[in-house]
């Protein structure tokens, strides 16, 4: 049990020890938006307590995948879905099971950064907490340790008070960064966290992901294949083969697998830099 | 054919040669933004005064008085020679530059000249009457009026009461309903929502007569001579206040961008959370403009008041019981009398009533402008603030 979760105060069964056993399984997911098709049959096993990472050319499908595992691609009016995502053996699609508990479970940073312009830097990283109505008893030391976890903690200690919107863009990001950690979600989703950070930036976020995979089952889209390879366990290629074509997965594996002995000609290309 | 010229080394400094953009090097404090200088002020001015002096010539000597050819002839020939001289002087880039600033300020000014003109007359005729004996005329009621006494018996105490009584009990009906629909109507993409966004559009262009009559007909009618109360003009003035508003709201909220919800929604929030801690504190000050603005609109609402609040020369303070008076009805009702004085007193009640609808437009502008912060303490920093131009 760490401090964030004697600070929080979640019941311990929920978080803590046990949160290392959240596995998340995408079962034969294909999406739409509207009647273009975007993905053809994914499944994908997120293992707990991994690190795993979605790589692909741009527009291949990445985000709208990663968004199928947080139930915001219901969100665009004119998206569709077919196939099952499950949480622990549990399908979040499942016609039990609740959005807004579904959501807080799996937390989400997006490839923009959107703070809250309403809210301090303090009340953003808090803004999970509020927006769920969750009681929390030391906010201060709260506020510290997300942003200390996010790297961001040593340019806003005395600027707390300030909107979010004051920060740079690489600052948001890595505020919305501490934002998802505070409401310590059993699965994180990062949606190419570190496109706008410095190399220094960067590795304090590494380094976060790094520690929190042991709590924490984490899903995160890099275009950086060194990225890929420092921090992830396992790794999934997504391609498309036409415009208009929806994407899909070539071959997913243990990270040093598919980057020293992968199956697929097309992912040794892809992982070299020689596609195209 | 048109051939387009590279850019040459000059074309950056050309662009704005009167701005200092790069302050001296190892300058602690950035340049100021100030515009123009000296010579350029001179060259604006010769400009006017040859030109000035050249049309007064002419129409001296042409035995011409028309005082509008006039202006417009020296403001022509202003325009010729501002744009020779800056031209010969500075080239095309800078004459186009001056040409497009002295276009757009001499349209805001004739604009603001029109609006400074209305409001200008008003206050010439109203003002006296208002500010004889102050504060008389804005506590007194009309019961000792009449054509023998004189202009400083009566006031406007008790439209004004009324006016504040109507306008703020249909803002008390209107506001909340009106950002509630509008967050619906921006959020819900459901067959019920368009229809509803019709019916909000088609109630923006009610003409406020109908309104009047709607409440009227539904509610002043059935109950006789009780029927008439603050209260029923207060409803008629929702009808107005609620479209006016929705509308503008709506505006404020479409502007949100979408990642926000979804940041909110991706936390695990509900989406009533959503929009009570995410969307309308976002959209607060615009929403607070919208609401005022919409006030601002209907306290000078005629038509709806004239067969609902009955009118009313002693201070009836009850909004659900007997007659009531406002603004707008009583400068209709002095306005129609065969006196002198009453005529001269609704130019006072008239006074009145602009400074109110413009009171609360510089609050609403002083609101929309500032930043975060809790209503309460906006509005004070609003109050506090120095308007623009006098930082030092
Ligand atoms: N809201 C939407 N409406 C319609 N089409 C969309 C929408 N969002 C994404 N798409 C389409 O879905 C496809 C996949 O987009 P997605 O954002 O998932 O790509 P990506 O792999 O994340 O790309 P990148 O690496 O550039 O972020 C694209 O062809 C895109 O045009
Ligand atoms: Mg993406």
């Amino acid at each position: 049990m760490t401090a964030l979760d004697q600070m929080v105060g979640f019941p311990q069964q929920q978080y803590g020890a046990n949160a290392g056993q959240a596995r998340l399984v995408a079962r034969n997911v294909s999406a739409w938006f509207g009647t273009k098709k975007v993905l053809e049959r994914i499944s994908l096993n997120m293992e707990p307590g991994q690190v795993s990472a979605l790589i692909g050319p741009s527009g291949c499908g990445k985000s709208t995948f990663l968004r199928i595992l947080n139930r915001l691609h219901e969100l665009v009016p004119v998206a569709a879905l077919s196939g099952s995502v499950e949480l622990d053996g549990e399908n979040i699609y499942g016609p039990t099971a609740s959005v807004t508990r579904t959501r807080l479970k799996i937390g989400m940073v997006f490839q923009k950064p959107n703070p809250f312009p309403s809210m301090s830097i303090a009340q953003n990283v808090l803004a999970g907490l509020r927006l769920s109505g969750t009681k929390v008893h030391n906010r201060d030391a709260l506020v510290q340790e997300c942003l200390e976890r996010a790297g961001l903690w040593k340019e806003t200690r005395n600027r707390l008070n300030e909107s979010g919107y004051s920060l740079s863009g690489g600052q948001q990001q890595r505020l919305c960064i501490a934002r998802a950690l505070a409401v310590r979600p059993r699965v994180l989703l990062l949606d190419e966290p570190c496109s706008a950070l410095d190399p220094i930036s960067t590795g304090v976020i590494e380094e976060t992901i790094r520690e929190l995979c042991r709590d924490v089952t984490i899903v995160i889209v890099t275009h950086n294949m060194q990225q890929a390879q420092r921090i992830s366990d396992t790794c999934a290629l997504f391609l498309i083969d036409d415009e208009g074509k929806p994407g899909y997965i070539v071959e997913s594996g243990p990270t040093d697998q598919m980057f020293s002995r992968p199956n697929d000609p097309r992912t040794a290309d892809y992982v070299n830099g020689r596609f195209g | 054919m048109t051939s387009i010229a590279p850019p040459g080394p000059d074309t950056l400094v050309a662009r704005r040669p009167e701005v200092e953009w790069s302050p001296a090097a190892g300058a602690e404090r950035p340049p100021s933004r100030r515009r123009g200088n000296r010579s350029a002020a001179i060259e604006l001015g010769s400009c006017a005064l040859a030109s000035l002096a050249f049309i007064w010539l002419l129409f001296t000597i042409a035995g011409l008085s028309a005082p509008f050819g006039f202006v417009v002839c020296w403001y022509l020939l202003f325009l010729v020679s501002y744009a020779v001289l800056s031209n010969s002087l500075h080239g095309r880039l800078v004459m186009k530059d001056r040409l497009a600033t002295i276009g757009v300020w001499s349209g805001s000014l004739v604009a603001g000249l029109a609006l400074a003109a209305v409001i200008g007359f008003v206050v010439f005729k109203g003002a006296p009457v208002a500010f004889a004996k102050f504060p008389h005329f804005w506590t007194t009621d009309m019961t000792r009026g009449g054509a023998a006494t004189p202009v400083t018996s009566v006031g406007a105490g008790a439209a004004i009461m009324g006016s504040v009584e109507q306008v703020g009990i249909a803002a008390l009906f209107s506001v909340p309903l009106a950002i509630l629909t509008a967050v619906y109507l921006v959020e819900s993409q459901s067959v019920l929502a368009k229809i509803v966004r019709n019916i909000v559009d088609a109630m923006t262009g009610t003409p406020s007569i109908i309104a009047g009559l709607f409440v009227y007909l539904i509610w002043v009618q059935p109950h006789g001579v009780n029927g008439k109360s603050g209260v029923a003009a207060a409803v008629a003035l929702t009808v107005l206040m609620l479209p006016l508003t929705t509308r503008a709201s709506m505006e404020v909220i479409k502007v949100i961008p979408g990642g926000l919800r979804e940041a909110a929604l991706g936390l695990g929030a509900p989406p009533w959370r959503v929009v009570l801690q995410v969307v309308v504190p976002t959209a607060r000050t615009g929403l607070i403009t919208a609401a005022i603005l919409g006030v601002a609109r209907t306290t000078g609402e005629t038509a709806e008041v004239l067969f609902t609040a009955g009118g009313n020369q002693r201070y009836n303070l009850n909004p659900v019981h007997g007659w009531q008076d406002d603004l707008p009805l009583r400068i209709y009702e002095l306005i129609g009398q065969p006196s002198l004085n009453a005529i001269r007193e609704a130019w006072g009640v008239a006074f009145v009533l602009v400074s109110v609808v413009l009171a609360f437009f510089v609050l609403s502008r002083s609101v929309g402008s500032s930043g975060r912060g809790t209503l309460i303490s906006r509005l004070l920093r609003a109050a506090r603030r120095p308007t623009i131009g006098d930082t030092p």
